[in-house]
This record gives structure tokens, sequence and C-alpha cells, in this order.
């Protein structure tokens, strides 16, 4: 409870609150009582004059009596304490308290000493200096006093009883106290008035930042603490919802981005050690089985080479010896998976590796009644191919397709032909560097399969990366961030930021920069920058002009695959079949075809099947 | 053949040892066989063979072990290593440790046969070497600044940084006449370690051409392909296999051994 923000903030603000209205208070309190006693002053002063006046004529008539009663018709009027009059000497004439008439003053009680202080006393005082403020006893309610002495004047000497002579300057003292008990109950009532305040303050103040605290503060930080929690526990994928553009906001959001870049290398460590594992794995089944393949590929072949002469033999012993060599290349990609391992690339006929791979899964495809319709032009120009990857191309091909038709049995197309195709939408970008030579391929991002060209971008603030299609006119590009289409974008070299837009040329479409880089070898690339133009222009692919390239389609009639799961069906690992796949099938045919530089796409509706379609170059070696 | 050549293959694989048995014996050499390396010293310090066929991955002492203890021993008798973990690693790492060939498993008649016969050719010049006076020049010593793998292939760092590659004498020394060579073509890859040619022999053999380096071919000697006996009149220097542009030189020429008058 002490420990959280809204007790310390409101702690924190009460206290200065306190010691604001406590230094107002003291200071307006003084200044109140200020102002009543001066008011009270004056007004005892004209009270005490005002006795003074009415008893002169009864004092030069020497009216004693009349002068008192005066004094104790006044003396027992409220509030006032007493009215006395001394004489010169001391001695105290008249009084509203009849006990004290006849005794003397002392000339060093408090009523005196302003005046007696020095040997001579003063004849003439200021106001102020004339007024005192006592309390009878400890106890008992202040009281105010006011001296007012009785100057000569001549009608006192001039009058009949001349008993005061002229040389006196003062006759006597008129002594007048009342008390200042209304004063005093003013005073605390503005007391509590200002400490009910203090209070009143305090607690709105307080109750008002608790309710800020609470739902600006606590709440969102309780939402936090939840999601590092969750993240905490494992669950990378949690995500804190929008909350506002504050610094607590922007909190959550870069808690989001932190989380999704954790998530991201999870992934991938969780994928290098997967394919570690797979590499240990590959390593002890690779010695394990290449024993017992040795023993089968040297008594084939030994027998193949002893049964020459015995022609019913050697057709069969010539599969034995060809499929286990091929098991021995699998075995061996299997090793040499994470290596990229390099095609052995021959002359070959395409439609003898389709019939090679037709024959290796025959049996099983006649045990799920599935028919295979082949469509195969008949003068292909021979490829330059792997024939052991091509065969495992399209045996994982054919018995992908198997699987997706299931048990209900159906229909497996494989179709050849001879394309001519522009190299806009076909040729691929396999390096690109920026002015200053720097790397621009991003092999972590792939953009459908193939490694993706990375550029930073710069809006406002904010810097993120642009990676392009590696497929010339495709421009199937990412975005690390939202980007308006019509935007003329600042793209640089993410390495070194030298900017990649020609300040010399604009899109011949739409007028946006237009940005390059260079194509090892194949000259300059050049595109426009507008997210929404397509616009790209490679002058050495466009001279070279079109290309010849086989293409090879299996199409079959199962389940399909839904859109959103195109971009991934080439990723390592993704698999459908749970337990029964390793996910790596469609990976390393990508990577095949990656490697003899062709290219495979697929398309496909659910429920009414799925075609692979496969382009090679038919010069590409 | 006078006497019967003897060849002690090791494996902890009877099946291997079967075969090597099998396939040796029809051409006429005699095998002895160890399960394990400690029992094939054994025998290798009562007897001299003239061929050691030997695994790596063996219980106990395993090939790159005995390829060091045979060193040690000073017995020089060549090896040639076989596994089924055939990793290109493991074919640079025997090849530098001693071993005259890496034969991955499985392989076929013909493999195993070529390479027991470049192994009893190469004995037989050892001994010629090393017993008898003679003449004849047996084979040209790979120049000095060539580097090689194993005794199959050389390689020699140009000034513009390529690397042109090509066939050790003595390689060429163990076969028999060149009748044709296989080549790949420019922009192809090279991997260290791996076969990059198939040289054929008038006796019907293929040899493989091992790669000393990886790296990208850029430029093939046509002159070899149409005359495939250029490669023995000259293999260091009009005889030359390959240029390519090595993929990573710094590491891997550690494997290879500079040539020195040795070989």
């Amino acid at each position: 409870m002490f420990q959280r923000i809204g007790f310390k903030l409101i702690a924190g603000v009460g206290l200065a609150v306190i010691v604001i209205v406590s230094t107002f208070a003291y200071f307006n309190i003084k200044e109140q009582e200020k102002l009543l006693i001066s008011e009270i002053e004056r007004h005892v002063n004209q009270e005490s004059e005002l006795i003074k006046s009415s008893a002169k004529d009864a004092m030069l008539a020497n009216n004693r009596e009349s002068i008192y009663n005066m004094v104790q018709t006044i003396g027992h009027q409220p509030c006032i304490r007493t009215v006395r009059i001394m004489n010169e000497s001391g001695e105290i004439v008249y009084s509203s308290d009849t006990t004290e008439i006849g005794t003397q003053l002392d000339k060093k009680a408090q009523a005196c000493y302003t005046c007696h202080a020095t040997g001579v006393p003063l004849q003439k005082l200021p106001i102020a200096k004339r007024t005192r403020i006592f309390r009878l006893h400890p106890d008992s309610s202040r009281t105010f006093g006011v001296i007012n002495p009785i100057y000569n004047e001549p009608s006192c000497w001039n009058s009949d009883c001349h008993i005061h002579p002229q040389e006196q300057k003062v006759l006597g003292v008129l002594d007048l106290t009342v008390c200042l008990k209304p004063v005093d109950m003013k005073v605390a009532e503005v007391e509590m008035q200002l400490t009910l305040f203090a209070l009143i303050s305090i607690i709105s103040l307080s109750l008002v930042l608790w309710l800020m605290v609470r739902s600006v503060v606590d709440k969102r930080i309780k939402k936090l603490v939840v999601a590092t929690r969750e993240v905490a526990g494992g669950n990378l994928g949690y995500n804190i919802q929008d909350m506002g553009n504050d610094e607590l906001g922007m909190l959550a959001r870069s808690f989001n981005k932190m989380t999704q870049k954790l998530s991201e290398a999870r992934q991938q460590l969780f994928q290098s050690d997967k394919m570690a594992s797979l590499g240990r794995l590959a390593a002890g089944v690779a010695h394990e089985i290449n024993n017992p393949m040795t023993g089968i590929l040297t008594y084939a072949s030994f027998l193949q080479k002893r049964t020459k002469d015995q022609p019913e033999f050697q057709e069969d012993l010539a599969v034995i010896v060809r499929e286990t060599k091929r098991s021995r290349e699998i075995v061996k990609s299997l090793l040499d998976f994470a290596r990229q391992s390099v095609p052995k690339k021959v002359q070959a006929n395409i439609r003898q590796i389709i019939d090679m791979a037709l024959k290796v899964t025959e049996s099983q495809l006649a045990l799920k009644k599935i028919k295979i319709e082949k469509d195969l032009a008949p003068d292909l120009p021979k490829l330059t191919v792997d024939i052991n990857q091509m065969q495992q191309v399209f045996t994982n091909l054919i018995v992908n397709a198997s699987h997706a038709i299931g048990d209900e049995g159906g229909v497996i197309t494989i179709q050849t032909k001879l394309i001519s195709l522009r190299p806009f939408g076909v040729a691929k970008i396999n390096q690109a560097l920026c002015p200053k030579g720097h790397n621009l391929m991003d092999h972590e991002t792939k953009i459908d399969g193939l490694p993706s060209i990375q550029m930073a971008v710069k809006i406002g603030q904010e810097t993120g990366f642009v990676n392009l299609d590696a497929i010339y006119g495709r421009n199937h590009n990412l975005y690390s961030f939202d980007v308006p289409d019509n935007m003329h974008l600042e793209l640089a070299c993410p390495k070194c930021s030298i900017s990649l837009i020609d300040k010399k040329k604009t899109c011949p479409k739409c007028g946006a920069p237009v940005y390059f880089f260079e194509v090892p070898g194949k000259g300059r690339f050049e595109g426009c920058s507008a997210r929404n133009c397509n616009w790209q222009f490679w002058e050495t692919i466009e001279g070279e002009g079109a290309k010849d390239y086989v293409q090879i389609k299996v199409s079959d009639t199962g389940c399909g695959i839904p859109k959103e799961n195109f971009r991934k069906i080439f990723e390592p690992f993704y698999t459908t079949k749970g337990q029964k796949g390793t996910g790596l099938g469609l990976a390393v045919i990508w990577g095949i075809i990656d490697n003899h530089n062709g290219t495979i796409s697929v398309s496909s509706t659910v429920g009414e099947g799925t075609a692979f379609t496969i382009r090679i170059p038919v010069d590409a070696r | 053949m006078t006497k019967p050549v003897q060849i002690l293959a090791i494996d902890d694989e009877q099946i291997i040892l079967d075969s090597i048995v099998k396939l040796c014996s029809s051409e006429g050499w005699t095998v002895d066989t160890a399960e394990n390396a400690e029992t094939g010293l054994e025998k290798i310090r009562k007897h001299s063979y003239a061929l050691i066929i030997s695994d790596i991955m063996m219980p106990g002492m395993d090939g790159f072990e005995l390829l060091d203890t045979l060193r040690d021993m000073e017995v020089v008798t060549p090896v040639i290593i076989t596994t089924g973990y055939s990793t290109v690693e493991n074919a640079v790492r025997s090849l530098y440790n001693g071993a005259i060939d890496f034969l991955p498993k499985p392989f076929t008649v013909d493999e195993l046969i070529s390479s027991v016969s470049r192994g009893i050719r190469y004995h037989e010049i050892q001994q010629t070497l090393h017993h008898e006076d003679h003449d004849e020049v047996l084979f040209v010593p790979c120049p000095a600044k060539y580097n090689r793998l194993g005794y199959n292939s050389w390689a020699l760092v140009t000034e513009d940084g390529s690397v042109r590659v090509g066939v050790v004498d003595l390689f060429l020394r163990t076969v028999q006449t060149v009748e044709s060579i296989e080549l790949l073509q420019p922009e192809d890859e090279l991997i260290q370690g791996n076969s990059c040619a198939e040289i054929h022999t008038d006796d019907g053999k293929v040899h493989p051409f091992l790669a000393p380096l990886s790296g990208r071919i850029v430029e093939t000697n046509a002159d070899i392909g149409q005359t495939p006996t250029l490669l023995e009149k000259d293999p260091y220097f009009k005889g030359w296999v390959y240029t390519i542009i090595p993929a990573d030189l710094n590491y891997e020429f550690k494997m290879l051994i500079p040539c020195t008058a040795e070989i």
C-alpha cells in the first residue's frame, strides 16, 4: 500500500497542501487579529475619551457622587471590565470595582509601566503605547486596556476648588479595560474555518489524484504487469491493446515490439536448434544406414558385373544399383542440407526423370486408386539438371498430391510444355549492391521463398525497411510499417545510408522518384519508389529478350491449400501432416529448383485441388 | 604378380569386411580383416601389408587416431579411409592426416576397385623409390608454391586471387593411361574434397579428381578435354584443369599440404 505510486503521490501533494494552507492560515489569522485589535483599540480609546469628557463637568464641579455613579454604570456594561480613575500619585479615586477605591497602585504595575519606566514620568504617549493586552488569570480570556491621561487645563486651575496648580501637567489617568472574548472567538472561528478548508482541500485533491492515478496510471500499469507476467510465462504472442499516445502508450507499443522481436528470435533459435538436432540425427542415420547400404550396393554391383552375360538379370540389378545410389545421394544431401549442396548437373531429358519418379510411386498410387494423366510435350529441349534432385522433386510432388487426394481416389495431371517468357515478372535478382558496394540482399526476410532486397526508408522521424521482391516486376514488396500509397519514399542503403534515389530520373509511369541498385554482372536495376506503382526497369535483362523455359505443372484433385498458407508452404518445417511429415519436403524442392535457377509457384482452390508450376530455364546450368 | 598382395581391412561392421574381402578376391588380391583399430595395429606390427582400408567411426580407437599412430610408428603403408559418415570435413581431414584416399560408403564394386588399385600402385611406386636403385623418373613432384590435397590434386593461388587447380602427377602414375576426362562447366561450384571431374582410363576404370578447394569455376581447360594425354605430359602447367574463384580460401587452405620435395 505505502509502496504504491498513488499513495506516494497523494502523500506528497497532501504535505504540500498542508504547508501551503497553514502558511496562508497563519498570516491570514495574524492579519485578521491585527485588524480586529486595531478596531478595538480605536473603539476603546473613543469610549475612554467619551468617559473623560462626560466626567469633565462633574470633575470641575467636584461632583464626586456623579462621577462615581457614572463609573459604576459604565463599569457594568457588558464586556467592560473596569473603569478607574487614578490621581497623579497613583491612588485609585474612582473604580467600577468599589473594593479598589482608595488603594495605591504600584508605579511599576503593568498599567503604569509605560510612562513610569524612567524616573520622570512621560506626559504624552501615542495611542499604541497606551494600550495593553493582558490576562487577569493565566486561564481567563484576554483583556484589553487603555490608559487615558487627564491633562491639566485652564478650566482646572481656574476652577473654584483650585486643587490643581497650573504647573501640573497630568492630573490623573483614566484606565479602561475591556475583555477581548468576542475577538478571540472570532479568531478561533477563522482558525476553525481555515483548518476545515485545509482538510477539505487535502481530501478533495487526494481524491482527484487517486482517481487520476487509478484511471491513467494504475489500470494501465496493471495491464503492463499482466503482459510482462504473460511474457515471462512464455507467452510471447501476448499483445497489449492500444493505450493511447502518452508515455505509457509508447511503453506499451515498444513492449509489443520487443515481444515480437523476442518471439522472432526465439523462433529462429528454435529453428536453428531444430536444424542442429536434425543435423545430428542425419549424421547418425547416415553412419548407420550407409553400412547396410554398402552391403547392398557392393553385392548388387558385384552381381551385376558377374552376370554380364545374363541379360535377364541385368535390368533388375541395374534398378537395385541405381536406386541404392539414389539413396546414397539422399543421405548425402541430408548431411549437406545445411551446406546447401550444389547439384551435379548433366544434360537430361525431363520426360525420363518424370517417368522414373512415376515408376517409384506407382504402387502407392495404384493402392489409393489415383489415376495419372500425362500431357507431355514431345520435343522438349534437354535441360541441364541434377537428375537425382529433379527426380526427388517430382517424387515429392506426386507423393504430396496423393496425400492431398486421400483414400477417395482422384487424378494427378502432369503437364510439360515449352514456354517463352519476357523477363518482366520472371527474372530473378540474385545479388544487389548499393553504390558503395554493400550487399542489399536480405536472406532473413523471404518473399515467396526468395531472399529479398532490403532498403532503409525514412518517413518523418520513423525509420523502417522496405523489402523488395527479388522477382523483376512482381513487386510483392514488404513494408516494415505503414506507408501511404502515393508517398515519395526516401530509400537508402541500410548499411551505409547512402541514398538509393536517382535524382536525375523520375518514374515514367507516375512521376515519383526512382530508386536504383547494381546487380553485379547484370547491370543497373531501377524501380519506382511509390508503393502503388509497379514500374521497374532492368536494362541488361530486357536486352536479352524473351527466354525459353520448360514448364512442368503437377496438379491434383485433392483437398487444396488455403490461400493464406501459400507463403508458408515453402518454409522449412511447415507441415500440415502433423507427426507424419517433417515439413522439409517443399523446402527441399524449393531449394533444388532455386539451385537450378528455376521458379516454383503454387495455385490452389480449397476443395478442388492444387497445382505446382515449375519453370526451369532451358539454357540454365 | 608373383606374390599375393596383402590388404588389411579394418571395420566394425562385418558386412563391410565381407564385401571388401569378396570384391578384392575377385580381383586376385588377398584381404586380412580386423574388427577394430587395436587388433588392426597388432596385425600391422606383425605383418607388412601393401594397403590398409579403415573406417573412421569405430569403438575404441577411431580412424584418425589410427592414422596418427601409424605416422608415429613410421609405417608408410598407404591407408584408404572409408566411412558412412561421409562429410566433406571427414574426407579432407583424412587426406590431410595422411590417408591417400577417401571412399564414402556405400561404394560400388567399381569405386572400391579403382581406389584399391590406385593404392596398390602407390605402394609399388613407394617400394621402388625406397628399396631399389632406379634411373627412370617415377613421377614429377609438385613444384614449390603449390599446395596439394592428399596426393590427388594441387592448387596454386595466382596473383589476381583466382586459384588454378590440377591433378598431382603421382596420382596419374597410380592410374593407367588416361583416355578421357569429364569436366564440369564454368559457373559450376566445387566443394573441397568432393569429386569435381572423372578421369577415365584405358582399363575401364573411373578415377575421381577431388577439388582441393571450394569455389566457382571461371575457366575450364579446354585443351585437356580435347587431348587428355596433356594431363600426364604436363600436369602442373599446361595440364591444369580449372581456374576457380575460391569460396573460403583462408579456412580451406589450412587443410592443404605445401608441396615440398617429398612427393
